[in-house]
């Protein structure tokens, strides 16, 4: 009843655009096999996932935008809509059963949630989701369909339950912000690198809700080059005051990695310190303010040889309450490092001179700070007054 | 730009024969701070704005008996609907004023306020739309932007907006360019290899 579950099975692994894209499903696979060889996931743990249904994916996209994926899929969309719905892009191509594949990882957030809300387990893992990019009426950013969009959709149609989305992808969770925007029962919380270069551009502290939704949208812009010594501090102020404020029924948490110092799509400095620390926030802020209701999910990750598997294992650990330290197993580094075109790491630690002292550091951290600052003024007001 | 691309559509206006008090109670309503004034036949005569009204009940007191009328600006700059949007640029600078009427056949069709002209501005820079934003410093020297531009079609990626700053110097500009993708590495890539400077996330306070 406690114990945590894990969404997986090879249906998950089809969704790849091309052999040279940067999303490559393969990191799933490298995860799942990390686990295993650390002998921290039993058989008895795992839960396979089922295929969203049409009118589940419906919940957040829209019929035609369905229907132009299905046609993608079966290679008879025409160029020219294609376009319109983001599909023959370079972000997203177009690939054989694209919409299937789509479905498959909608489909195993939604079986975490129903394992979560249906008392199986507390907490559960999907990291085959969260393409938080993905839009109503058109895909964006390697994402088609919005997982955890669905997802939260699901849990308030079906659940009633009020839900708090936190996303520590390097990018801004737009797709889910945007869904979300005017709901006064869904709270959004996105950390990110400043969409001052990076994609999509938004994510700016002002963006803070409308409507009846207004004060529920939390954004948290932070410098390139910003180091764990920035990052986790403000994590662990935002997720607490965020998570006492809104009280939610459950925490959803997108789990993309590409902070990552490593990661070749972003600017930032964070390394495995804070890939260990984050879990244990969530975890903790579900306990306190949501009865212990957490579902993970995956998300943005580029390094898929030395960050993906050890950054995404963490999460699995914690929710076990496992403290994963030293080296990885043998076998693991043995069976892949033929394959990988860099070397492989071989701790659950990055070493402490992974990159060179960034100057102006104080700087960098002391702006991040002012954006903290700004981003809870308004709860930080309410509280003063109450 | 045209004016009526993105002028506000749904003007409130008040009559030049309403009270301050009408005037003061419209503003906080509406939270807005200025308000056109009009005839009986909807004739634009004048405009007034929260500071006129506020300084206006702290000199005088009585704010039910005086007309808007006594205490409006007659002389109301306004702009048409044909207009472009970069002039009334200009005159919100120069005029140092926050809101301009727009007038066609002397009927108030629309506003801009400075804050529509900032939004208007955000979405020419296309930051309202999932993109990328890449900056390639060039020589100041025709032909640079076609270019660059033409480095990013073979790549078959969408640009959103595309803007020219100055530099310092007259010897260089900067092309700053939204483009439709998550991955520009492999653009800035080939940017790189023809020889331009592609400026790039830097460490604060170090030279670009
Ligand atoms: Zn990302």
């Amino acid at each position: 009843m406690t114990q945590p579950v894990f969404v997986y099975s090879d249906d998950l692994l089809n969704y790849k655009f091309s052999n040279n894209h940067p999303f490559n499903p393969l990191r799933l696979k490298l995860t799942y096999e990390l686990l295993k060889t650390s002998g921290i996931l039993s058989d008895d743990q795992i839960v396979k996932p089922r295929k969203a249904t049409d009118e589940e994916i419906a919940l957040v996209h829209s019929e035609e935008y369905i229907h132009a994926v299905k046609q993608a899929g079966e290679g008879t969309l025409p160029e020219t809509q294609a376009a319109n719905y983001g599909l023959g892009t370079e972000d997203t191509p177009i690939f054989s059963n694209m919409h299937d594949s789509s479905a498959w990882l909608a489909g195993a957030t939604l079986t975490a949630v129903e394992n979560v809300f249906e008392g199986n387990a507390k907490q559960a893992l999907s990291l085959g989701g969260g393409l938080h990019h993905g839009f109503r009426g058109k895909a964006s950013g390697f994402c088609i369909y919005n997982d955890s969009s669905i997802a939260i959709e699901y849990m308030k149609q079906k659940y009633n339950a009020r839900v708090l989305y936190i996303d520590t992808d390097a990018h801004h969770g737009d797709g889910v912000q945007w869904a979300f925007y005017d709901d006064p029962n869904v709270c959004t919380f996105s950390i990110h690198e400043t969409g001052r270069y990076l994609f999509p551009g938004t994510g700016n502290v002002s963006e803070k809700g409308a409507g009846r939704g207004y004060g529920l949208s939390f954004n948290i812009p932070v410098d390139a080059f910003t180091e764990d010594d920035s990052w986790i501090p403000i994590l662990e102020k935002a997720i607490d005051e965020i998570a006492r404020f809104f009280k939610p029924d459950v925490i959803i948490s997108q789990n993309g990695v590409d902070a990552h110092y490593w990661d070749p799509l972003t600017h930032l400095s964070v390394t495995m310190k804070s890939y260990k620390k984050i879990p244990q926030l969530v975890k903790n802020a579900a306990h306190k303010h949501a009865e212990g209701r957490w579902i993970a999910v995956g998300g943005g990750g580029y390094d898929i040889w030395r960050v993906v598997p050890r950054a995404w294992s963490l999460i699995w650990a914690e929710m076990n309450g496992i403290d994963l330290k030293g080296p990885l197993p043998k076998e693991w580094l043995v069976k892949w490092q033929s394959r990988s075109p860099v070397d492989l790491a071989k701790k659950w630690e990055d070493s402490e001179d992974l990159y060179t002292p960034i100057p102006r550091k104080q700087e960098i951290c002391d702006k991040n700070q002012l954006m903290l600052t700004r981003a809870l003024q308004h709860i930080r007001n309410e509280q003063r007054s109450v | 730009m045209k004016v009526e691309a993105v002028m506000n559509r749904e003007v409130i206006t008040i009559s030049e024969k309403a009270t301050i008090e009408n005037g003061l109670k419209c503003m906080k309503e509406h939270r807005i701070r200025h308000l056109p004034v009009v005839t009986e036949k909807d004739k634009l005569v004048g405009i007034v704005s929260d500071r006129d009204l506020i300084d206006w009940k702290s000199s005088n007191g009585d704010t039910t008996i005086a007309q808007i009328g006594s205490v409006m600006t007659e002389d109301v700059i306004t702009a048409h609907p044909r207009e472009f949007i970069e002039e009334l640029l200009s005159i919100f600078y120069d005029e140092r004023i926050g809101s301009i009427p727009v007038v066609e056949n002397e009927q108030v069709v629309g506003i801009m306020t400075e804050r529509d002209m900032l939004y208007t501005l955000i979405q020419l820079t296309g930051a309202h739309q999932p993109s990328s934003q890449i900056e390639v410093q060039v020589e100041n020297v025709s032909g640079q932007l076609a270019e660059v531009t033409a480095v990013i079609k073979k790549h078959k990626v969408n640009i959103t907006s595309v803007l020219v700053y100055p530099e310092q110097t007259d010897q260089k500009k900067v092309l700053v360019l939204r483009v439709q993708t998550m991955n520009p590495q492999t653009i800035i890539e080939s940017l790189r290899a023809e020889g331009y400077n592609v400026i790039w996330p830097a460490i604060p306070g170090e030279k670009v």
